[in-house]
């Protein structure tokens, strides 16, 4: 008779979820499942909602990266208006959203995996958390807490508050730019910058001891998807390699990271590329969302690919295996050396922690870049219209990946319908198949320890998954894993307050 | 003639045909009001500048009642206080107001009125009800989840403008203001599209098309003026 292990909630991540483990008679791992366990019901509210509140309502979805569903909202509402946005404005909307990315990596890197990284994935629970790294290694600490502030500082900055700014606004921003604040960011900038490079040359170091976690930790082939520049080469081309799916344009060879617009790449998992060149407001003729009874989260998948098989990854790691350079000097140094690592494309998981502080490091060059172009400064920053489409998709690159905002609105501007792809959605498939395949290597059915409970957890960490805007208690592990007999009767059992 | 009174034990002399409420503001006593507008006439709706009478064991509406010689005024005590977070509580219990994305977040006068007295929370049971929002006229929208009937549309518009597209419909909860017949305001066919109404509006009721949240703060200078104006003899 088969048995069942359950994790809930799963600590150290950004909502609520459980894990359940599935035993054979035998007591090995038949299947594990993800699963996201609360409904927020965002598509279905914001219905009859005038348009223009979409961009500060659906940031109310986050409370860790409003500012990415703000700048995917705000673009989805320029496509209603069907305006050009004023250069200046989208140079400010990047910023704010690479000072986001900033600021979550450093969240999920410092505050919630760090412990696991230091501590070690058998480390005494009590510790394993962002106190126990204040009180053993508290220049970390300070460095996780310095640039998650760097990132917020220049959010309130712009938007007036760290939190749920309402600056972003269909058109453009609703505040220019002042040479007060370009200044104080600047001068913000070199000390970031010692920060990152201080913690990737620590990480670098530390990187040998998690060889076992390497390689199972959501170790196995998949595509990789996100934004790349549009810079093109070859314009028109499509990878024409065989199999390869046809996009609309294409790229070249020489496409850059891109968090705030550019074309979705897809590649598989031997680095060849898919899909290029395609704009993402096209998105539905290539994913299709799945929906599975275990979890309120839907599983997209690649549709010429099918169901499960179109499995792909999105967020940091699929960032930097799609691109083929960075685009700022110091970040394309990291990312040589990263991509070093493997032939081919980063295929574990457990790298997207490593992939977390490469992409902070080119989102302090890239501000430093874009503050440092003419015309950042300009008072032109909106641009007014009334709604000219009825159908409008704003994508953009949050922390964890690409996330898409399509609404639909009536004759009045009144939302009619909305469809929202987060980025933790994407990778639902990956984590699935990233929690069973941790869960095989470590978890033996007869009897249950905290160390290999953890890596279930921990792999489940890698993805940095926001099932919604709550982080838990800081110093606080609650977690209850039960392994159930055939009858449903408790064999082990343990609790963690 | 003149009258003398006290309000919270001050001396205060008012004018005949004076309201307790311009009473106390000329003495510089301010008492919270919210469905008043210098400019429009009193209809003593939302009854928040209540005050105690001396004698008296009913509480009075500033805004209507009339100087009378002699009175015995408190315009701050505890029960007023009491009674006035009250009135704010239900408001927000009534309608569905959600501050943070509200057009009118940061400029709106029941916000800062509940904040001015303390409300930290509602302790009545919201009604969460279905509320339309009303955006076919071309220059603005109405959104009934954020009206408290507070009438200031309805008199700018007869008052003022002289158009009277506003008018109140149903009763209790379930009242709503109107343009024209209850028809779609981009349908009516009184309706100047001056935008007085959209100015007056102390919430997010009623906001210009395309307001992003917290864009929407209102301009209300002019009215007052307006009102001189018009009355002078030409």
């Amino acid at each position: 008779m088969p048995k069942q292990i359950v994790i809930d909630p799963v600590t150290r991540i950004e909502g609520h979820s459980k894990i359940t483990i599935h035993l054979d008679d035998t007591g090995e791992v038949q299947d594990a499942h993800f699963h996201v366990t609360q409904f927020r019901g965002f598509e279905k509210f914001c219905e009859g909602r005038p348009f223009a509140e979409m961009p500060s309502i659906t940031a109310r979805i986050c409370g860790i990266c409003p500012v990415s569903h703000l700048m995917a909202s705000a673009k989805a509402c320029d496509a209603l208006l069907a305006v050009q946005i004023p250069p200046t404005a989208a140079k400010l909307r990047r910023i704010m959203n690479l000072a986001q990315l900033i600021q979550s990596h450093a969240l999920s890197f410092f505050h919630l995996s760090s412990p696991d990284l230091l501590f070690g994935m058998d480390g005494d629970p009590a510790k394993r958390n962002i106190l126990g790294i204040i009180e053993s290694h508290p220049q970390l600490a300070k460095d996780g807490i310095a640039l998650r502030k760097f990132g917020q500082e220049i959010i309130a900055m712009l938007g007036g508050k760290r939190i749920h700014p309402a600056w972003a606004v269909p058109g453009g921003v609703s505040e220019p730019l002042s040479e007060e604040k370009r200044e104080r960011i600047l001068t913000m900038l070199p000390e970031s910058v010692t920060l990152i490079e201080r913690t990737l040359s620590w990480y670098k170091g530390i990187l040998e001891t998690f060889r076992e976690e390497i390689r199972v930790f959501g170790n196995f082939p998949s595509m990789f998807m996100g934004l790349v520049t549009p810079e093109s080469e070859t314009p028109g081309a499509t990878s024409g390699k065989p199999g390869g799916y046809v996009g609309q344009g294409g790229n070249g060879r020489a496409a850059a990271l891109e968090h705030y617009d550019g074309v979705l790449r897809l590649v598989d998992a031997s680095g060849q590329i898919v899909l290029d060149g395609v704009d993402p407001a096209t998105y539905q003729q290539y994913l299709a969302e799945a929906v599975e009874p275990f979890s309120y989260l839907k599983s997209p998948y690649f549709k010429p690919a099918g169901y499960p098989e179109g499995i792909y990854r999105v967020g940091p790691l699929a960032r930097l295996n799609i691109i083929d350079r960075c685009g700022t000097p110091k970040a394309d140094a990291e990312w040589t050396e990263f991509r070093a690592l493997r032939r081919g494309v980063i295929l574990s998981s457990f790298h997207q922690h490593y992939a977390r502080l490469v992409e902070i490091l080119y989102g302090i060059e890239r501000i430093e870049q874009i503050l440092s172009e003419p015309g950042i400064r300009d008072k032109h920053v909106r641009a007014f219209a009334e709604p000219n489409r009825s159908e409008g998709i704003g994508v953009a690159e949050a922390p964890r990946g690409t996330l898409i905002h399509h609404y639909t609105i009536d004759e009045n501007g009144l939302i009619r319908s909305v469809n929202l792809i987060i980025a933790t959605g994407h990778n639902n498939l990956a984590m699935n198949r990233s929690v069973k395949q941790v869960a095989q290597h470590y978890v033996k059915g007869s009897h249950l320890q905290e160390g290999m409970l953890n890596r279930v957890e921990a792999v489940i960490r890698c993805f940095d998954p926001c099932l919604s805007c709550s982080t838990h208690a800081i110093g606080r592990m609650p977690l209850h894993i039960q392994l159930l007999g055939p009858e449903s009767e408790v064999l082990d059992e343990i609790k963690r307050n | 003639m003149a009258k003398t009174l006290t309000i919270n034990g001050q001396h205060v002399s008012a004018e005949d045909d004076q309201t307790l409420l311009e009473a106390a503001l000329d003495a510089g006593i301010k008492i919270p009001t919210l469905c008043r507008l210098e400019g429009l006439s009193e209809v003593g709706a939302c009854r928040l500048c209540l005050v105690e009478i001396a004698g008296s064991a009913k509480l009075q509406p500033a805004c209507v009642t009339k100087v009378v010689e002699g009175m015995e005024v408190q315009t701050d005590t505890e029960r007023l206080r009491k009674y006035r977070l009250m009135i704010l509580e239900l408001l927000f219990a009534e309608r569905n107001h959600i501050c943070a994305v509200c057009v009118a977040n940061g400029h709106c006068e029941l916000q800062t009125l509940a904040q001015q007295h303390g409300m930290s929370h509602v302790r009545f049971s919201y009604l969460y009800p279905q509320a339309d929002v009303d955006a076919s006229h071309d220059r603005f929208v109405i959104d009934h989840n954020r009206c408290i009937l507070c009438t200031r549309c309805v008199r700018v518009c007869d008052e003022i403008e002289g158009a009277h597209t506003w008018d109140v419909m149903g009763r209790g909860t379930n009242s709503r203001v109107i343009t024209d017949l209850n028809e779609p305001w981009g349908d009516s066919q009184t309706c100047t599209s001056c935008g007085k109404c959209v100015q007056v509006c102390p919430t997010g009721a009623l906001f210009e098309k395309g307001k992003s949240v917290a864009e929407m703060a209102k301009r209300r200078e002019f009215l007052p003026y307006l009102t001189l104006m018009r009355q002078q003899p030409r």
